[in-house]
Formats: C-alpha cells, structure tokens, sequence
C-alpha cells in the first residue's frame, strides 16, 4: 500500500534530481551532450509520475494523442530543418510557445475551473501571474524572433518617449484586470489582462535593439520558466515549481553573465531604447561621416594572406547570414596546408546569441581549439600579421576603448586594431547593429573588402588556388 | 505545514538551486544552455496533462488542454532536439583534448 503511494513521489524527486543534475551538465562542454539527455529523460520520467498519480479517460487520451501529435511532430520537423545560422529565433520561437502553454493552462482553469470548485486567493494570484507572465513570454518572443529574422523593424516612435507612457498605460490596464480578477473569474478582467499582457511584451521588445536581441531572449527563457512555475501553483504541482523555478533562475544568471559580457545594465538595455538609435552620430545613416576608407580588392588580401605566418579570423553576423563557415574552414584548411597559423577569435556576444559563432563554426567542422575566447586571443593580436573580420562590426570597434562619447564606450572588444593587418569583409559601410560608426574602418592598417562574405571567402580561394597556395609541398 | 507553505518553500530552494547550478559557463555553451533550460521550461507540459487528467471530459477544457500541451512539447521536443544538434557538433570535434582548456 505505502509502496503504492509513495512511487509516484520518488519518480518526481528522482526527476527533480535529474534535471538538476541536466542543468549543471550542460555548462560543462564535455558533459553537455549527456546532460541534455539527461534532462530529456528526467522529462520523461516526470510525465509517467504524473499519469501514474492521475490516470486518463479514453476520451482525455484522445485529446493527449492529438495534442502529441501536433506539437511533438511540429518540433520534431523544427528541429531538424531549421539551419544552424537560425539557431537564435528557434529558441525564441519555442520559447513562446512554452509561454503559450502556460498561459493556455491559466486561462482553462480560470474560465472553467476544474478540480476542488472554489478557488482561493493564491490559485488566483497564481492564475494572474501564470496570465501575466506567459502573455509577456509569448509575445514578446515572438517579436524578439520577428526582429531577428528581420520581418519587424524598430518603428520610430518607439525610440521617443511615447513608448513608456504607452508601456506604463498597459501594465496599468494589466494592473486592474489583475485586481477585478477575483470578483469575476471568467469575465472581462480575464480578458482585459489577457490582451494588456500580450500588447505589453510586444510594446517592451520592440523597442529593444538587436544588439541587445540576446539578452532579451534570454530574459524571455526566464520569464518562461517563471511562467512554468506560477502554472506548478495554479494546478498544484510541486514538481512543476521546483523546474519552473530552476529554469527562471538561471535564465536570470545567462542574462546576468550577457550583460556583463556587454557592459550593459539589464535596466539600460529594458529602458534605454535601441543603442545608437538616439545617439548624435550615424544612427541608420548610411556610411555616415567616413572619410579615410581604404578599399582593396580579393586579389591584394589573398596576397597578404599567403605572406602571413599568424592570421585571425573574426567571424561576426555577416558570416552566418551569408552562410559562408564552410568557405572560411576550406580557406583556413588551405592555409594550415601552406604553413600559416590559424585561430578564431570569439567575442562573447558575436552573432545574435553568445555562442552563436562556436555553434556556426562548430558546424563547419573548425576544431574546437582554434576558437580563441576574448581573453586569450587579445594578447595575441600584436603579433598577428593578418586579421580578417567577417561581418563583424560592434566587436571590433576601438572606440569602446578610447572614446568615452561612444554609447560602446566600456564595452569588452577584441583589439584587432593590434594587429599588423586588419581586413573588414563587409557588404557596405553601412553602421553596424549598434548603429554606431566604426574608427577601425578609417585605420591606415585597415582595408575594407566590400562584397558578401561567401563571395568574398570564395574570391580569396580561387586567388590563392591560383597563386599555388596549399598545394602538397611536400617534404 | 500547509501545501501553500510547502509550495513556496519548494519555489525558494528551487529558485536557489538554479541560481547556484550555473555559476561558471564558458561562452561557448551559452546558447546550448540557454537552448536547453528553454527545453526545459517545457515542463509546463505536466500542467497541460494535469488540466486534461481534471477535465471530467468537458470538451471546452480538453481542447484547451490539448492546445497547450502541443504548444509545451513543441517546446520540449524541439528544445531538446535542437540542443542536442548543435552540442553534437561540439563532442565531435575534440575526442581526444576531453574538453575545453
């Protein structure tokens, strides 16, 4: 008999385990895979716990299968179509929908109530909150995925002061749905925090910048496990609050370390607008104010490429978006052939996500120890001959060193400028995502080799191919 | 102690054991992590179960509860899915160095 009982809770605490132990795993590169199996599993394990205690009727496990169905093969055919460059959207786009969820849960328990009838105060709070939360989640990432693929832009108005008195508007109404709740559970309020909620998470993101894009993504993943967790309390599941609980703070901690990372307060990248979309200088105008631009051509890079003994690559946005790290791995490949030295540097925020250019290169096959973090590969760039930035703009930006009116001003950069040689493969002068001109474009080492970086990386083999360069030498 | 009391204590030690599991993430992991506490967040699909489990069959609530728990395991499932693609990309690579320095 007690056996009977007490199984359902060792399933949960061994799930709980689990996922503890799935977490910590994954911030270990060489336990990542197996705890991400790990937390898979414990997954698994919580939802047998559950059907165990809660057995089905045939009709529930109709609803069940098709609610299976639906969404496990919808993610199961995510997964493995959507490119390594979307890596960013994917997150956001599961992301809303885990919010999606909670506030799905929510709005079913307050509209029809099942279980023990009268509700409570805190299964009320918790409803609010479970509303509230998983309305901001969902839509706010939906706008974060929308940015970054590129369907929204950042609307003008936006970027004045309107938008707060139109945020502080919404999570008034928010408010007051949240407060008339209780007196009338599947009434208007519901509906009023229901919308407030949603118009809310759009009127936060869309301001936001998208070289901030990745804190809020992460922010938005420990929203959504807070929302987890307010839907653990609304349905009363301890398990849930445990996990929800978990997720939400470190979600909180990712975020934390991205700010960092970015000399950025999380309040100035919530308030503070678009970066640059203010400032003086630039801002979306294009090739704003340069003046000393030296251009070169695929053929002279190639030639400083196959005189240099150290080269470094700086892979930034433009490489994921022309899909070029399989050119760039053939070129270094070709390189290493010819005796040269090759390593890439990582800044922590490169791409849209942190890790972002390690998942891209990763894919290209670029082994694991040519990636250098900032740290390392800093001290490096005085004896560097060639420095090759591809698509990368804000990261290399020496103003963040020197020039205190730069809103970069403090921000962590991979000091190219260092180097013997830098060269920017860039499509256009255009401002980078900050919206902020670049002064490493105008240094006299400095060459821009303007063109998408696939052609650009192609261009640079054919040269090189040409000049003899990896050919088998042969001792 | 009351099952309010013992939620709130379990949302405590849960919040506290999450701040304390990721202390150190070498960036490289950062978007597998934040990919996976994603897949994680998922777990809401024991609420969506559990919505289903009370809902004596009324049809609205089933709907409701199937909805939301496609949502939570397109979550999961892709989640998981996709942090299991991009780490596999890692593990490959270096077999014999074991790791990050």
């Amino acid at each position: 008999m007690a056996g009977l009982e007490l199984l359902p809770a060792l399933i949960d605490l061994g799930a709980v385990l689990l996922l503890a132990l799935g977490i910590k795993g994954l911030s270990k590169v060489s336990t990542a895979r197996s705890a991400n199996g790990l937390a898979a599993l414990a997954m698994g394990l919580a939802v047998l716990g559950l059907l165990i205690q809660q057995p089905l009727s045939p009709q529930a496990w109709l609803w069940v299968a098709i609610g299976t169905g639906l969404g496990g093969v919808l993610g199961l055919i995510t997964a493995q179509r959507v490119p390594m460059t979307a890596m960013p959207e994917t997150v956001a786009l599961f992301n809303g929908c885990g919010g999606m969820a909670s506030l799905l849960v929510a709005l079913g328990v307050a509209l029809f109530s099942p279980g023990e009838g009268s509700s409570g105060l805190v299964e009320q709070i918790s409803i609010v909150i479970s509303v509230f939360v998983g309305a901001i989640t969902f839509s706010g990432s939906i706008v974060a995925m929308g940015k970054l693929q590129g369907w929204i832009d950042t609307p003008s108005w936006t970027q004045s002061s309107l938008r707060h008195a139109v945020n502080i508007a919404l999570a008034v109404a928010c408010l007051a749905g949240a407060i008339a709740l209780p007196g009338d559970m599947a009434g208007s309020p519901l509906w009023l925090l229901v919308v407030a909620s949603s118009l809310l998470g759009i009127g936060v993101t869309l301001p936001i910048g998208g070289a901030d894009m990745p804190v809020v993504i992460s922010l938005l993943n420990s929203y959504s496990g807070v929302a987890a967790a307010a839907a653990g309390f609304v349905v009363g599941s301890q398990l849930l609050i445990v996990a929800g609980a978990m997720v939400g703070a470190a979600g909180l901690i990712l975020t934390q370390v991205m700010c960092t990372a970015m000399n950025r307060s999380l309040v100035s990248v919530l308030f503070g607008g678009a970066l640059g979309g203010a400032a003086p200088v630039g801002g979306g105008g294009e090739a704003a104010g340069y003046t000393r631009i030296t251009s070169c051509s695929a053929e002279e890079c190639a030639l400083a490429l196959e005189a240099a003994e150290r080269v470094v690559f700086v892979p930034g946005y433009g490489l994921a978006v022309a899909q070029a790290q399989h050119a760039l791995r053939e070129l270094s490949k070709l390189l290493e052939n010819h005796g040269v030295e090759v390593t890439y540097a990582i800044h922590p925020v490169a791409g849209r996500m942190p890790g972002h250019m390690n998942v891209l290169l990763a894919e290209a096959d670029v082994p694991y120890e040519q990636l250098l973090e900032m740290d390392i590969v800093n001290p490096e760039f005085p004896r560097t001959d060639v420095v090759i930035v591809l698509g990368a703009n804000d990261v290399v930006n020496p103003d963040a060193k020197t020039d205190s009116t730069s809103p970069l001003y403090g921000m962590p950069v991979l000091e190219v400028d260092q180097a013997r040689q830098v060269f920017v493969v860039k499509r256009s002068l255009g401002a980078g995502y900050a919206g902020i001109k670049n002064a490493l474009f105008e240094l006299p080492q400095t060459a821009m080799v303007f063109g998408d970086a696939k052609a650009v990386l192609n261009g640079l083999l054919t040269e090189l191919r040409s000049m003899g360069v990896g050919k088998k030498v042969a001792a | 102690m009351s099952a309010l009391t013992q939620a709130l204590w379990v949302l405590l030690l849960g919040s506290l054991l999450g701040l304390e599991l990721i202390g150190k993430v070498p960036p490289t992991l950062h978007t597998p992590l934040m990919s996976g506490a994603n897949a994680i967040s998922g777990i809401t699909v024991l609420a969506s179960l559990t919505l289903i489990a009370q809902a004596n069959d009324q049809l609205p609530l089933l709907v409701l509860g199937s909805l939301s728990l496609g949502f939570a395991l397109f979550n999961v499932v892709g989640g998981f899915l996709v942090t299991d693609r991009m780490l596999a990309m890692f593990s490959r690579k270096s077999p014999r160095t074991g790791g990050p320095r």
